[in-house]
């Protein structure tokens, strides 16, 4: 059966730029509220007494906002370009590759609304409710329709690695959506969770750490197995470990999940489960940032001039380390002195700031100007700054994170002779007032970043203008 | 813990579907002549 994008002699590169550019746009307001909620954090008058502008729903606003609204995009954006590039076929069917876009922006407009007035099934990083829930399926099935009618009517025999992450995040995250969401509605923006109390809990956390494993991780190694190898001009380090890297990462990722119920109702062997696959996770993550990395071996000299390369090599790094920072908080010792403290908070922010942000920004610096019939972004030196204020940002963010969870965790089991507790709650929270005044400080640093994109995006874009690119015969064979 | 009959067959069937997709991989001959796969993408 031929289908019409088969016969089509250029790229859809237009619902390419949209995401890319969104990308870019919702970055800043994510990271935006972000900071705001890290100010409240540190001066809780700043939510002015105003309902809607209240920690608990802001909260959930940033997340939502930097990881479906920023990362979504992102992955969209390049899922949909890796594909296209590397099946040297034009993107399947453009009414739903549009619809994709649209949906997409529709879900982050609703949640946008919906979560400053309090509508939130209370499921974290799956607050949205039952009807934006619907919404959410109809567009990520869409969404799968588009990327897997592509990889099906490819001209190159080979999937490229980086489809087969895209490809494992789009079926992965779908079937947690739908397990995690499914709830019984009681009225318009109103449900119950189809499970109680510990049962609840347990798919809230397969369902968490799977999208941390399968949206926040697998997704973005799609990103970094192709354009590191792009901006280095150098194919990956191995492409063998890369197939490895891939099989066993989603092998095992689905059985970590209970680490994030440490001493909780849960069973004690169900934690000891997901501590053991956390641990053994360990390895296919540090050889996945190993090849990413050596992929520069015999061309380190491009990071002295190549900020773009910087940023996916820094990431590497940032990967590498919550990779290996997590699989130590699962272990129960750590995690009882972990859990609960912002040590935590320092964790997740060095993935997603380190890993996910810094991956994204430096994909789309080398997306964006080529989206606009550019060979550069418009100021490299601002690439250049970004780097370093986001860079110098993410340190001083978990730095602070680490120093001030870990004092927690030391306060809150300080004993005296008698039995009685050291220190009252409050203590702790007094002691870690100058550690959130050195977050917000790295989280400002990060924002003014991301603003810097932002201005050296738009110069790129309404300098540029955006092309029609063709797909190359000569290379297209079966 | 009943959730644990939902989630652990809903875990093994989903590693029967990734060993499917290994085996088609493997048999369809996505493996073969691998290295040269990785500097194609640097000519697109």
């Amino acid at each position: 059966m031929i289908f019409p994008n088969s016969l089509a002699t250029t790229y859809n590169d237009k619902v390419v730029r949209q995401f890319a550019i969104m990308t870019v746009v919702w970055g800043v307001v994510g990271m935006l509220v972000g900071v705001i909620i890290a100010a409240q954090l540190t001066w809780p008058e700043l939510n002015f007494g105003i309902p809607w502008l209240t920690y608990g729903r802001l909260r959930p606003l940033h997340t939502n906002a930097v990881i479906f609204a920023f990362g979504g995009c992102g992955l969209f954006a390049s899922a949909y370009y890796v594909a296209q590039r590397t099946c040297q076929v034009r993107l399947f069917g453009d009414k739903l590759a549009a619809f994709t876009f649209w949906g997409w922006q529709l879900v982050i407009l609703a949640a946008a609304i919906s979560l400053p007035l309090g509508y939130t099934q209370g499921k974290e990083y799956a607050e949205l409710e039952w009807p934006i829930d619907i919404l959410i399926t109809v567009v990520w099935v869409s969404f799968a329709v588009v990327f897997f009618g592509t990889i099906g009517t490819r001209k190159v025999r080979h999937i490229y690695v980086a489809n087969w992450f895209f490809g494992a995040f789009i079926i992965a995250v779908a079937l947690l959506h739908l397990v995690n969401s499914a709830a019984i509605p009681a009225g318009f923006m109103k449900s119950y969770s189809a499970y109680a109390g510990v049962q609840d809990a347990m798919v809230q956390w397969w369902y968490g750490h799977n999208a941390v494993g399968f949206f926040l991780t697998a997704g973005f190694l799609g990103m970094m197995y192709y354009f590191v190898p792009k901006q280095a001009e150098r194919p990956v380090y191995s492409y063998r470990l890369s197939i490895v890297h891939f099989w066993a990462l989603i092998f095992t990722y689905m059985w970590a999940g209970p680490h994030h119920l440490h001493y909780t109702a849960l069973p004690d062997w169900t934690q000891s489960v997901g501590m053991v696959f956390s641990l053994i996770l360990l390895a296919p993550s540090w050889g996945g940032m190993i090849n990413g990395i050596m992929t520069l071996s015999g061309a380190w000299h491009k990071l002295r001039d190549d900020p773009i390369l910087r940023f996916l090599i820094v990431s590497l790094s940032f990967y590498g380390m919550s990779t290996f920072e997590g699989p130590m908080m699962s272990i129960k010792t750590v995690n009882a002195l972990s859990h609960y403290t912002d040590w935590t908070i320092g964790h997740v922010h060095s993935g997603a700031l380190g890993w996910v942000g810094l991956v994204t920004m430096g994909s789309m610096y080398y997306l964006i100007p080529r989206l606009f019939g550019q060979k550069q972004m418009y100021s490299i030196k601002a690439i250049e700054i970004h780097f370093w204020t986001a860079t110098i940002g993410i340190v001083i963010y978990i730095a602070a994170m680490w120093i001030a969870g870990v004092m927690q965790g030391l306060m809150w089991r300080a004993i005296n002779t008698d039995g009685t507790l050291t220190y009252t709650f409050v203590e702790s929270v007094k002691a870690t007032f100058p550690f959130y005044v050195l977050r917000l400080f790295g989280g400002l640093l990060y924002l003014s970043g991301m603003l810097i994109m932002l201005w050296n995006v738009l110069k790129t874009a309404t300098r540029g203008r955006s092309v029609t690119v063709t797909i190359p015969t000569a290379l297209a064979h079966a | 813990m009943d959730i644990l009959y939902l989630l652990i067959p809903l875990s093994v069937i989903l590693v029967f579907f990734i060993l499917a997709g290994l085996w088609w991989a493997i048999h369809r001959g996505q493996f073969e002549n691998i290295e040269s796969e990785g500097e194609r993408i640097l000519k697109d």
